[in-house]
């Protein structure tokens, strides 16, 4: 093997590397300038009431009936494990734990990465490939001002409200399974979950889902600019954006749960 | 009023423009002609500053536009797009009157909306047309509504891209008239890029053919059929023989 067959790897993993660098310094630019643009009039008022109504009020079903089918599952099976060791009165304790902490916030990031992320990308890609991004400009209206800052605000402010809703429903799941098919009573359980619970799981729930919602509206904002040309872009664009979401909205809940409520 | 000097542009290494001088005076209309792919479009991008060049200096009224406040110079432009660009979302009266909703020339929004039902008339579109979503409407109404766009805030400099691609020749008749018409009443400058001769013929003051990324031939409208430049000609007869190549 000559010199550079052997200098191949390496140049392969530099490339890797240099490339996720370069990756991670776009995204977090292109965040920056969304934030300053929060911080700096004019502000779209309008744009922002338009982003909480399709991000928040819109999304509230995919939202509840995810929550309430994983709470009643939830439930079930804390039923069937808890039963190994005796433990089945537990299911009102960690079915509000499992949907507060971890399942609520989870689900409703991931069903807004679906929902939303996907949306904006499509939507401002297809803006990019039929020039409404550049007749913004030439309209002296700033996209990343118009397009970007209202949905990365709205995001943050109404998802933590989604995950709220998301764990209420959840806990409702639980409980209409418990009571209707494993003969729980209705006030013990509803006081078991509520003595359970503590203000830091609620406080990390909202915390996590603040932290969910920007970065769906960042990565749908993100691809959605940086979309190539024609239905293929709009389409790489897309999948490009749902797929970072997901991914992001994984790794920061495990550096959140870590940094909530550390071992 | 518009100098641009040895303007360079490439994408991913290929040269689109390779040093182009051209100077539009005030008032003036000016008709950028030349193939697809030519760089017809970057060029006018690189005016508005949508893409940096590579080299190069525009000059807008003597002054280097990279000196210049963009909000300010930007309100001086309007643009119409090749496609229209019309925003999806907004009714035909909000994308007509988009930049008087917002910024610097914001008006009280009944005004604005009697504005954009004004411009819409001057361009042949009844009032009827002004909540309508632009998807609902046909491909000449649509480039009507973007005219309405480009002239709501009473530009003193309007860009046309392809004003008639896609239409059928009686409605890019009736588009090349309105903007001609347009042109003449607001004393704007205008620049055009196009490969419609019929277009040249019915906007044009000046003319000027861009090529391998530089100006082939510019002069008057009237002088671009004895021009005696080869190009030109046969670009504008339609030859396929010639120093312009041919792909087939």
């Amino acid at each position: 093997m000559n010199r550079r067959g052997l200098l191949r790897p390496l140049a392969v993993t530099g490339r890797a590397v240099l490339g996720g660098l370069a990756l991670i310094g776009r995204v977090a630019i292109f965040a920056a300038r969304g934030v300053s643009h929060l911080l700096r009039p004019p502000f779209y008022f309008r744009e922002f009431l338009n982003a909480l109504m399709a991000i928040g009020y819109f999304s509230l079903p995919v939202v509840g009936l995810t929550a309430f089918f994983t709470g009643g599952a939830l439930a079930l099976q804390i039923y069937a494990g808890g039963a190994r060791f005796s433990a089945e009165a537990v299911v009102p304790q960690i079915v509000a734990i499992g949907m507060v902490r971890e399942l609520g916030p989870v689900l409703v990031g991931l069903m807004i990465a679906a929902r939303v992320t996907s949306s904006i990308a499509a939507e401002i890609a297809t803006m990019k490939v039929t020039e409404q991004i550049d007749a913004l400009v030439t309209l002296s209206t700033d996209p990343m001002k118009y397009l970007a800052a209202p949905r990365l605000l709205a995001a943050t402010l109404v998802v933590p409200a989604l995950v709220g809703i998301g764990d209420i429903i959840g806990i409702a799941g639980g409980f209409t399974v418990g009571i209707g098919q494993l003969g729980f009573n209705p006030a013990t359980y509803m006081r078991n979950t509520v003595d359970f619970l503590e203000r830091a799981d609620i406080l990390s729930s909202l915390i996590k889902g603040a932290a969910f919602g920007f970065i769906a509206a960042l990565m749908g904002c993100y691809h959605g600019m940086r979309a190539g040309r024609g239905a293929l872009g709009v389409g790489r664009a897309t999948k490009a954006s749902v797929q970072a979401a997901a991914v992001l909205i994984l790794a920061a809940n495990f550096l959140l749960t870590n940094l909530l409520f550390p071992a | 009023m518009i100098q641009l000097r040895d303007i360079h542009k490439s994408f991913a290494g290929k040269p689109v423009l390779a040093g182009v001088d051209l100077a539009v005076g005030r008032g003036e209309s000016m008709v950028i002609i030349g193939g697809s792919g030519s760089g017809k479009s970057v060029l006018l991008k690189c005016i508005l500053g949508l893409i940096a060049p590579d080299r190069g200096q525009i000059l807008f009224e003597g002054r280097d536009v990279n000196g210049i406040e963009r909000d300010a110079f930007l309100s001086r432009f309007g643009m119409l797009f090749q496609g229209g660009a019309l925003f999806d979302s907004l009714p035909v009266w909000q994308n007509v009157a988009f930049r008087l909703l917002r910024g610097a020339l914001r008006r009280p929004r009944a005004e604005a909306r009697a504005i954009a039902i004004e411009k819409l008339r001057r361009v042949g579109l009844g009032p009827e047309v002004a909540d309508q979503l632009p998807a609902e409407l046909s491909g000449g109404m649509q480039k009507r509504v973007g005219l309405a766009r480009a002239i709501a805030a009473e530009p003193e400099i309007i860009f046309f891209d392809e004003p008639t691609t896609g239409l059928d020749p009686i409605m890019s008749g009736v588009i090349n008239a309105l903007i001609r018409e347009i042109v003449t009443e607001m004393g704007a400058t205008a620049i055009t890029i196009t490969h419609d001769m019929s277009s040249v013929r019915a906007i044009a003051d000046r003319v000027a053919m861009l090529h391998d990324g530089v100006i082939k031939w510019t002069g008057p409208v009237a002088e671009m059929d004895r021009s005696g430049d080869p190009y030109l000609d046969q670009f504008i007869n339609g030859r396929p023989e010639g120093p312009i190549a041919a792909l087939r």
